[in-house]
Order: C-alpha cells, then structure tokens, then sequence
C-alpha cells in the first residue's frame, strides 16, 4: 500500500558579499530583514529535531550530526515555509504540500522570498557591502551545499528496498533535472578533464548510504526524522539532486522519484533495473558524459543513463496504466509529469539541445558553449566559470537562468501569491494561518506542531502529528469562526 | 498516367517535399543561431565586469 506522496524541498543558496565578507552575518541579515519586514517573529522550535536519527536502526554517539545552531536566524512564514540560517547559508525549506507541481510552486516562492530579502538586507548596506544571492549547490572550488527533497514513504517499506530501487533513479536522473557545472572541482573528475558536467552535485558523492550531508556524502541518506508519526511513516531525505532554475525539471525531478517510490510501495523493487556495481562511481561517471553514451556495468549487463531512465519511465507508466494514479497528484498531474518527462528522454535520446528551454545543464551549455565559440575561450575560461555561477544569480537584472528562455509553469502573481499564503492541501495550511492571523501569541513552531502563549497560564502546544490534518478543509471553517489565539487553542484542547 | 510516370511524379514530388523540409530546418536553425547571438549580447551586457575576480571570490562554506 502506498502513502500520499507529501513532500518539500530545502534550498540552501550560496551568498557573497556582507559585513567583513562573513557568511553567517550576511545570512542572518537575509534572514532577519525579511522577518523583520513581514510580520514573521516566529521562532522555530526544536523539540523534535534530531538528525541524527538513522533510518537503519538505533544510532551510537559516533554516528550523531553536528548540533544544530540554535541561537541562529530562525523563522516561520506564513506561508508554512522555515527561512533560517543552516551552517552558513540562508536556507529555505518550503511547505510540505501534496503535488510535485504543488512543490515547484513554493519552491519558486523561496526564489521570491530570498529576492525581497535580499533587497531588503542591501537597503541597509553600504553598496560596497552589498550582498548576493545564489540558487546553486557548489562554488567551484570543492565546496558545496544542498538541494535535499523530501517524499513521504510508508514506514513497512524495508530501507534496504529503498536503496535497491532508488539508486538507479538517483544516479542517472541528473541527466535532465542536473543544473550543470562548467569544470570539475574534484581530483578524480579534473583526472578526467571534465569541462562540463550534467550534475553540480555528483562528483561530490563518496558512498552508498549513510547519515553523513556534509562530509562522506551518500547517495541514499538515512536520516530518519519523519515529522509526523513514525509508525506509519518514514521521510525519504533525498541529498542527492542539484538546485533547478527550471520548473519542468524540478516537476519531473519530484514527480519522477514520487511515482517511483509509490511504485515501489505498490509492488516492491522486483521491476526496477539492476543496481550499477559500483554506485558511487557510476553515479560521478555518468554526470561527466554529456553525450549521454557512457554505460555502468551491472549483474544484468551496461546501462547508459538513459537506459535507465527509459526502464524508470516505463515502470512508472505501466503502474498508472494498469492501477490508475497513485496518491501522487491528481491523475491529469501525473499525466503531465508522465508526458514531460517523456519528452525530455526522447529529446536527450535524439538532440537534447531541444530540451534548452527545460533541462539547466542543457541551456547552460548553450551558452557557455555558444560564448566560448564566439571569443575563442579555453574551456575553462573564467568567463565561463562566470556565466555558470550567474546562471543562478537571484537577481532578476542579474540572472542568466531568466534569459535563456526557461519554460514557466506559474504566472509572476501566483507565485507571489505562494509567498504570503500557504499550501490550502495539507497542516502547512494551519501552520501558516496561525502565524499569519496570531504572530504575537505563536511562540514558536515547527514541522509538526505549534506553541501559543495565550497570556495566561501555561504554553499551549498544539500537535500536528499528521501531514493530511490542519489542512484548508480541516481547518477554515474553525479559523473563521475564532477571533483570538485563545479561542482558537480553548476549541482545539477542550 | 503511367506506372513509370506515376513513379516518376512521387518521386519527383517527395523530392520537393524534402527540399521544403531542409529549408525548413535551416530556417529553424538560422532563427536559433540569431536567437543564440543575441542572446551572447545580451549576457554580454549583464556578466560581472571582471570575471576572474568575481569567481575568484566566490568562495563558500559548505552547508547540509
């Protein structure tokens, strides 16, 4: 049996610029200027946060992460979103909603929320101080940070089924959700002259599994903190992807790994191709091949990337065919995400440079390609280093992503729209409200419940353990019929 | 009209059709090539002045 498929995505952006160059100040200062300019005091609470919790089974002290920051910028929006300082990037965690294309909505809302922060830090900044916002996951030189979805997935699932039918997905989706990276920032690809890689990410990957984000990153990431009840559900956190400026590959990237985990629920990992030999490797292998032809060798003979992709499909559109829509999205969604992701295969099986308005690494070779033909460039050159790293620049009079031509999904107002309000399809909806109609009498919130202080007697939490309760249809009539925080937290606890 | 002609004129005519074709696509590809020129101009106009310094500093802490 399989679970609606909830999911997010957490976006950490690269900064520059600030205060003495330093990155913490300036994400703080993102951070704080947007709180501070919309009425989100809420602080995060961390009660129930533990990373360190590892899906494989009891974690030792050896395998916990680092402590989290808490005397960092930390806030709710009202529209259910985190917008907090992680490590040393802003970083932008979206609403937990029901649809892929529902997660590229307010993934473009985050977009928009760092752009009205980012004005609104540098209106207090002197312009040699000015700060600048990327959507992107390395910066050239080794270092990198994440992209990380979340999916919802059934806890009866065995993690070991998870890891023999996602990795095949993992390694080879890249080649149409990859962002593209001129250069190589490790050993091994420099080895190999890479110039231009599918994946921003790949290169950086060193094992299999493991709890690790930050150091000895692996493909399938065990961190098991569901955020909702832990018996009936486990949250696959999904590390290995790159940041999309474009809405139709993170669609297809969401939709693509939600159909297939339904599948899996369905049916277990019997259908799905064979695991390459030697993951890792494969996984750096096939982002540096952008002719699409290299092949990783499996117990059931070499696949190419795009072998995979097509088994994956046809996996995924069989199960619709025979079973009807799983609780994905809604059955024209998931129509939709079965198309566009057939039409990208077979424009990267015939001549991808089709897929330009769809696929980041595709359009970014456009024009790096197009501008190291024109003055003669190393492939290396620092101008197209430059038009990579800007590729990603938020800043609309900045950003090269908004001029090659990206196909939209959402008009500018309705992703305006996602930046106030949030999702109506699932407990983003109450959060959100509360935060927006309470914002003196919230304390703090976080994934799975919200404090109130209601000025007498003691702090009032309010439990949200389920994803698919506090959501628009569960919540409105209630939320109309209340005036105060009070009211509100007297109906729901007596 | 004869089976030789008949032969002939389809010939003759799907000939046309793949010169139509070509033109076609050249045409697409002459509009794409523009579209690609101006659009090296206009990167041409918004990339940072000086490249060299401005990946140079681009540096970052890694996050997750």
């Amino acid at each position: 049996m399989s679970v609606p498929k909830i999911l997010g995505i957490e976006t950490e952006y690269g900064i520059h610029g600030g205060p003495e160059s330093d990155p913490i100040t300036a994400s703080s200062l993102i951070v704080n200027a947007y709180a501070q300019r919309g009425r989100t005091r809420v602080r995060w609470d961390f009660i129930d946060e533990s990373p360190g919790r590892d899906a494989r089974g009891p974690m030792s002290a050896e395998q916990l992460a680092p402590a989290i920051e808490v005397h960092l910028a930390n806030t709710v929006l009202t529209n259910g979103a985190r917008l907090y300082v992680d490590h040393a990037h802003p970083e932008y965690s979206s609403p937990e909603v029901r649809t892929p294309r529902e997660a590229v909505l307010y993934d473009q809302a985050g977009e928009e929320v760092m752009r009205r922060a980012l004005i609104a830090t540098n209106e207090t900044l002197p312009p040699s101080l000015a700060v600048t916002l990327y959507k992107n996951n390395s910066d050239g030189k080794g270092n990198s940070y994440g992209t990380h979805e979340n999916y919802l997935v059934e806890r009866d699932v065995p993690f070991a089924d998870i890891v023999r039918a996602m990795v095949p997905h993992f390694i080879s989706r890249h080649i149409f959700a990859g962002a593209g990276k001129v250069g190589a920032e490790t050993d091994e690809a420099r080895g190999y002259g890479a110039t231009f890689q599918t994946s921003a990410r790949a290169e950086f990957f060193e094992e299999v599994v493991g709890l690790e984000t930050t150091l000895k990153r692996p493909i399938i990431n065990t961190r098991d903190e569901p955020h909702a009840d832990a018996e009936r559900f486990r949250r696959l956190h999904v590390i290995n992807g790159d940041a999309n400026m474009s809405p139709v590959a993170t669609l297809v990237k969401l939709g693509s790994t939600s159909l297939l985990l339904a599948v899996l629920e369905a049916e277990g990992p019997e259908s799905f191709p064979p695991m390459p030999q030697r993951a890792v490797s494969a996984f750096r292998a096939l982002a540096r091949d952008t002719s699409l032809t290299a092949s990783v060798a499996t117990d059931d003979g070499h696949w190419t990337a795009l072998d995979y992709q097509w088994r994956l499909l046809d996996i995924a559109e069989r199960f619709v065919a025979s079973n009807g829509a799983p609780d994905v999205a809604p059955a024209d969604e998931v129509r939709e995400i079965l198309n566009e992701w057939r039409s990208l295969l077979e424009a990267l099986s015939t001549t991808p440079e089709l897929a330009a308005d769809r696929i980041d690494w595709v359009a970014k070779r456009r024009i790096v390609q197009g501008y190291q033909e024109r003055y003669g460039l190393d492939p290396l050159d620092a101008k197209l280093r430059a038009i990579d790293l800007q590729y990603h620049d938020i800043r609309p009079d900045r950003s090269l992503a908004a001029r090659v031509g990206l196909r939209q999904l959402f008009r500018p107002d309705g992703i305006a729209a996602a930046v106030h309000d949030a999702p109506r399809s699932t407990r983003a909806y109450f959060r959100g409200a509360c935060v927006d109609r309470f914002p003196d009498a919230v304390v703090s919130a976080n994934w799975d419940s919200l404090v109130f202080d209601v000025g007498q007697g003691p702090l009032r939490r309010i439990a949200m353990m389920d994803p698919l309760k506090g959501t628009a249809a569960l919540t409105e009539g209630l939320l109309s019929r209340i005036s105060t925080a009070n009211e509100l937290v007297v109906a729901l606890t007596d | 009209m004869s089976e030789q002609e008949r032969i002939q004129k389809q010939h003759t005519e799907r000939s046309q059709s793949e010169v139509d074709e070509i033109t076609v696509d050249a045409t697409k590809s002459d509009a794409l090539k523009a579209e690609l020129d101006g659009l090296l101009d206009e990167i041409d106009s918004v990339l940072e002045e000086n490249a060299e310094e401005f990946v140079r500093n681009y540096v970052q802490k890694g996050g997750e």
